[in-house]
């Protein structure tokens, strides 16, 4: 069966600077994935590369659909759903209106779509009607986790969760993703900084050096591996 | 003190063809940062197609809907033509792209229409209403009650609708939109097409007080700025307060100051502008950009 996310040997340019050369990985239905690597090590890149947010060429395909040609667009409504370093939310609209927009690709009633959502962050459903702007960062954090689920993604790509965040908010966020990976069979694709939580998180992980993948295994494997560790992720 | 009221309404219906017109540059500026100078020929524009359906022997109202259908049309056509190829540019090249637009279309509209003059019917009623001592133009009241009306339909369209809120996303922060889906592309061209309806109504609006001629709404579009100005740039609700308030003012001033009559009335409009980019340049509803890196 083909994977649900597959990338073949791509590349990806800011301008005259090549950040990814030549990336393959893949990311099967259900699956937690993640991307390791030091800073500028390309694990952001390859996220953009995705999404269509960067300069890209190579293969990039979803369930066998190619998609390195398509806009970011276009690629959401494939049905990627991309949480980008920093947030993201939108600051000026509430909170309300961010999760209405994160269900902007989908067609029909959405009727009991943001309950369903909110059931996960229910610090959210009281801060409904304030501006994303004024949240504190972990609400921030929710909030486009949360507004990613309202498109059912098929794909959630993250981009740095933990990123500033206190460690408990860092642990309720990570315990939701477990859940919704474990219960609804969401698949995602995770950039992660921190080697602790990301081996935690996901069955399978790539390590990233200077644009290429240098190390790819069951998370397991690479955690238990000594000089992994060592040369790879710096702890 | 009956004056001072008639003063009032009178200047409230100035007010209300500005903030119209003021509206659509904030929506333009709020989606692509740039001042669309065009706006008011645009308008002009379009105001001549109305003269050109009623003198076809249609009548006032649908003309006026069919003149806003096809303003909106060419709003959404002039972005995808000729302002989606500068997309990302630096925003002088705009600018500049939106200050030919502006002498291309007074061209094409003294071209078409040639120079003259021309009488604009208007749909109302030029007989006064007596409300104590005071008379009040109906004209005058219908001018700002279908400025309002259009002001606060789009309201309507940009809080309560699915594509209302993609385009004020798309406004905000076009990246994040693209990431969720919205088309952005053509979030910009439907705020064009938005402006340049907006802008009709204001233009088939003024047109019976001023007479329809093809610089008609140059002085309009300054009054415009100051009234955009004024509430703060990026602000809606600044655009349509700046603009009731700017009529009446100037309206008060002329009225009780005769220097501010007549022509020294564009002198004050002047004045509003250099007044509020002086004390306080993000107007009276602006704030200060807030943006998280």
């Amino acid at each position: 069966m083909a994977p649900l996310l597959e990338l073949e040997d791509v590349e990806a340019r800011y301008g005259a600077i090549k950040a990814l050369h030549g990336v393959s990985l893949a990311v099967g239905e259900g699956e937690v994935v993640a991307l390791l690597g030091a800073n500028g090590a390309g694990k952001t890149t390859t996220l953009r590369a995705v999404s269509g947010t960067v300069r890209r060429s190579g293969r990039i395909s979803l369930v066998g659909h190619s998609l390195e040609r398509r806009s970011p667009e276009a690629v959401a409504r494939a049905g990627i759903a991309h949480v980008p370093e920093g947030r993201g939310t939108f600051a000026e609209l509430s909170v309300r209106e961010n999760l209405r927009l994160g269900a902007w690709t989908r067609r029909g009633r959405l009727h009991g779509e943001e309950e369903r959502v909110l059931a996960y962050f229910p610090a959210l459903a009281e801060r409904i009607r304030q501006p994303a702007g004024t949240l504190s960062g972990g609400e921030q954090q929710m909030l486009a986790l949360a507004r990613a689920l309202m498109a059912r993604p098929r794909l959630l790509m993250l981009d740095e969760p933990s990123l500033g965040l206190a460690p408990l908010v860092v642990a309720s966020i990570f315990a939701i993703l477990r859940h919704l990976n474990e219960e609804e069979g969401l698949a995602v694709l995770l950039v992660e900084q921190n080697a602790t939580l990301a081996f935690e998180a996901a069955a399978t992980a790539y390590v990233l050096e200077v644009g290429h993948v240098a190390l790819a295994g069951p998370a397991d494997d690479l955690r238990a591996d000594e000089s992994v560790r060592r040369s790879y992720l710096g702890y | 003190m009956a004056q001072f009221w008639q003063q009032v309404v009178s200047g409230l219906a100035s007010g209300g063809i500005y903030a119209s017109l003021a509206l659509a540059l904030v929506i333009v500026y709020r989606s692509s940062g740039v001042i669309n100078f065009a706006q008011g020929e645009m308008a002009t524009f379009a105001t001549f197609l109305a003269w050109t359906f009623l003198h076809h022997g249609i009548s006032f109202w649908p003309a006026f809907a069919l003149t806003l259908a096809v303003a909106f049309a060419g709003g959404v056509a002039l972005e995808r033509v000729v302002i989606r190829p500068v997309e990302g540019r630096p925003v002088l090249t705009v600018v500049i792209l939106t200050i030919g637009l502006l002498i291309l279309i007074n061209g094409a509209t003294q071209w078409i229409w040639g120079g003259a003059v021309r009488k604009f019917p208007s749909p109302f009623s030029t007989r006064p209403i007596h409300v104590g001592s005071a008379a009040f133009s109906i004209q005058d009241i219908g001018i700002v009650g279908v400025c309002l009306v259009a002001v606060a339909l789009l309201t309507l369209f940009f809080r309560f609708t699915k594509l209302g809120l993609g385009l004020r996303a798309a406004a905000v922060n076009p990246e994040e939109s693209r990431l969720v889906g919205v088309r952005v592309g053509w979030m910009l061209a439907l705020g064009w097409g938005l402006s340049a309806a907006l802008g009709a109504v204001s233009g088939m609006m003024v047109a019976p007080v001023v007479f329809l001629d093809p610089n008609m709404m140059q002085g309009i579009l300054l009054y415009a700025f100051a009234a955009a100005v004024l509430g703060g740039l990026e602000s809606p609700v600044g655009a349509v307060v700046g603009g009731l308030a700017l009529g009446v003012l100037l309206n008060l001033l002329g009225t009780y100051f005769s220097t501010f009559g007549g022509e020294m009335r564009l002198v004050g409009g002047l004045a509003v502008i250099l007044a509020v980019l002086l004390i306080r340049p993000t107007g009276l509803f602006g704030r200060t950009a807030v943006r998280r890196v």
